[in-house]
């Protein structure tokens, strides 16, 4: 008993029931048919979700106002910078990834110093700069056909006993950044930030260091997600990362993560991005059309956001 | 004299018209023949729509929260009034009317629940475009007489599209910053609690302004298929960016209830203008949303710099 109450507190505890609901809901109606190719499925799609979450999560809980909109443009340009770098050699790998993560950089580098020396507020700043990175993609990228060095597709798609490799993977770096999180001065500082800056700061806490640090993991986090992207469904393209602005946003709230800022919850935003895709899954397998398929989704997510992510009416 | 005029205060308010502007100037510079009745109308016809939007997103930022779905909401109405609203209209008029009371509902929901605006406005975007797609699933329709004939009027002198955005900026413009609960609805953005202690209702503000929202949307929607004549799910998707953006360009702050129905107006035509000196320019059009996001650093780093001489 006490063991069940222990758990039904923990934040993370409803995005995890509401993915067994879903994944259970999927299985009755086919009745136990391919769920488990389902849950393989689910792995590699909710990677990438995932990953960009996390880089989410920590730019949301360092305090209201702060979110990252700049996460599907940047997606984009890594991509095409990646794909175009490489031009489909094994060789040119390193040096791909490189440039992808030196896009994400440059976009971290960009979104700190709009909100630093501008003084503009971070969903402006985010926004405005989205602006320019995607036109640069769009510029970059026009006609882009090129397919991603096999090596990198092969590891994208690669499965061990059915778990698709990059999952494990990412389940390894998932938990460092718990660590990161928990355990470090920068994720202390993190959440000290989220909480009270002005604390924070008197507390001789580095506001602005981590602040940059935070703006520039996401980006980076985000340009990864972009160069893997483009080789698990072979190719870059220029609206392969507009999903993941609710995406990314949702499973952070989902997860048990407060909007308000100053307390994350990493565990929260796996199961949360698992019950994104299999949520779309079931819906797809009920054979719903694209418009009743698109209304649930919306409703469901703001269903969830209702429960889970509610607090009690201003007082 | 020139003291005054160079003061902040004075500064920050002539920005967003001072942009607008020098635009206008730059692009009859380079464009001479724009400069008349027909090139005017041409370039700002489609800037009632937006400036609609942008008017909508303006009351949501107002009591400090943020709208993203409202491009998708413009796109579900646009497919409402080439469909229903065309074919029988009483049960068009109804069901936009309750588009206006779900927004109105929303902005109940997300004071009750004190959830963030964008999460659950991003949720409703599918929400409403799944519900165009579901109406029209290909693009068609068409638009109802009456819709096509206000937004085809041949105004003397003046093009249309510059009377009726000053038309609609100046009646916002007098209830919501000369009005008595205009006042107390800017008051939510600014200082909820003492709003409440005063013994307003927030709740009701909330649903008040995103009500607002949705009527604006509505006549967004309407104004667009009256210039296009047919509608589809997709039409209005960058309107989101573009009301966000011309709200900011406006003068308006993103917290705090400071707003300007007028400058909202101004940064709508500005960011619309954008995009026509950009082809007169031969800028390929892979720039334009560039472009835009630049002009509204530009407009940001001034401001900043405004700030910085006021404290």
């Amino acid at each position: 008993m006490t063991a069940f109450k222990t758990l039904s507190e923990k934040p993370w505890i409803w995005s995890f029931l509401g993915m067994i609901a879903i994944w259970a809901a999927t299985a009755i109606y086919t009745g136990g048919k391919g769920s488990a190719d389902v849950i393989t499925a689910a792995l590699s799609f909710a990677t990438f979700t995932a990953i960009v979450g996390v880089g989410q999560m920590f730019v949301i809980a360092t305090g209201p106002g702060n979110v990252d909109l700049s996460i599907p443009s940047t997606i984009a340009l890594s991509g095409a910078v990646a794909m175009k770098v490489m031009d489909g050699s094994n060789a040119m790998l390193p040096v791909g990834a490189a440039a992808s993560l030196g896009c994400g950089l440059a976009v971290g580098v960009l979104n700190y110093l709009l909100i630093r020396v501008l003084r503009i507020p971070p969903i402006i700043a985010t926004l405005s700069s989205s602006f320019l990175i995607l036109s640069t993609a769009i510029a970059y990228g026009r006609g882009l056909k090129i397919k991603p060095p096999p090596l990198l597709a092969e590891f994208t798609t690669a499965q061990v006993w059915g778990l698709p490799v990059l999952a494990l993977f990412f389940a390894v770096f998932a938990f460092g950044m718990s660590v990161v999180l928990n355990r470090t001065i920068y994720g202390r500082s993190v959440l000290a930030i989220g909480q009270n800056m002005r604390a924070a700061r008197l507390a001789g806490i580095k506001v602005e260091r981590t602040r940059f640090l935070t703006y520039a993991l996401s980006a980076v986090l985000a340009a990864t997600c972009g160069f893997l992207l483009a080789g698990f469904s072979g190719g870059a393209s220029l609206n392969m990362g507009q999903e993941y602005l609710l995406g990314s946003i949702a499973v952070v709230v989902i997860g048990g993560t407060s909007v308000a800022g100053g307390k994350a919850n990493l565990p929260g935003i796996l199961g949360a991005s698992m019950f994104m895709f299999l949520l779309v899954t079931m819906l797809n397998t009920f054979g719903a059309s694209a418009g009743v398929r698109l209304v649930m989704t919306g409703l469901i997510i703001v269903a969830v956001i209702t429960i889970a992510g509610g607090e009690d009416a201003q007082s | 004299m020139w003291r005054q005029v160079t003061s902040p205060r004075v500064l920050r308010a002539i920005l967003p018209a001072a942009s607008f502007v020098i635009l206008l100037a730059a692009i009859f510079y380079v464009q001479p023949r724009a400069m008349s009745y027909f090139g005017m109308n041409l370039m700002l016809q489609y800037t009632v729509p937006i400036a609609l939007a942008t008017i909508a997103q303006m009351f949501i930022i107002t009591v400090n929260d943020l709208d993203l779905s409202i491009g998708a909401f413009v796109g579900l109405t646009a497919c409402i009034g080439a469909t229903l609203l065309a074919d029988s209209p009483l049960l068009g008029v109804l069901a936009l009317l309750a588009c206006v009371g779900a927004y109105a509902a929303l902005g109940a929901l997300i004071y009750w629940r004190n959830l963030p605006s964008i999460v659950v406005t991003l949720g409703m975007s599918f929400v409403w475009l799944g519900g165009a797609v579901l109406i029209l699933p290909t693009p068609g329709g068409t638009a109802p007489g009456w819709v096509k004939a206000i937004m085809g009027l041949k105004t003397p002198v003046v093009p249309f599209p510059i009377i009726a955005t000053l038309v609609i900026g100046i009646s916002v413009h007098l209830v919501l910053m000369r009005s008595s609960y205009g006042t107390v609805l800017r008051g939510v953005g600014g200082n909820p609690r003492a709003v409440k202690r005063a013994g307003w209702s927030l709740l009701k503000a909330k649903m008040v302004m995103y009500a607002a929202a949705g009527f604006f949307g509505v006549l967004s929607g309407l104004s667009l298929i009256g210039l296009t004549s047919a509608a589809d799910a997709h039409i209005a998707d960058r309107y989101t960016l573009y009301a966000i953006a011309g709200v900011i360009l406006g003068g308006g702050e993103f917290v705090g209830g400071r707003v300007s129905p007028i400058g909202a107006i101004i940064g709508a035509l500005t960011l619309a203008l954008t995009g026509s000196f950009l082809t007169f320019l031969r800028i390929s059009p892979d720039w334009q949303i560039g472009a835009q996001g630049g002009i509204l650093i530009l407009v940001l780093a001034l401001r900043a710099l405004i700030k910085r001489q006021e404290g």
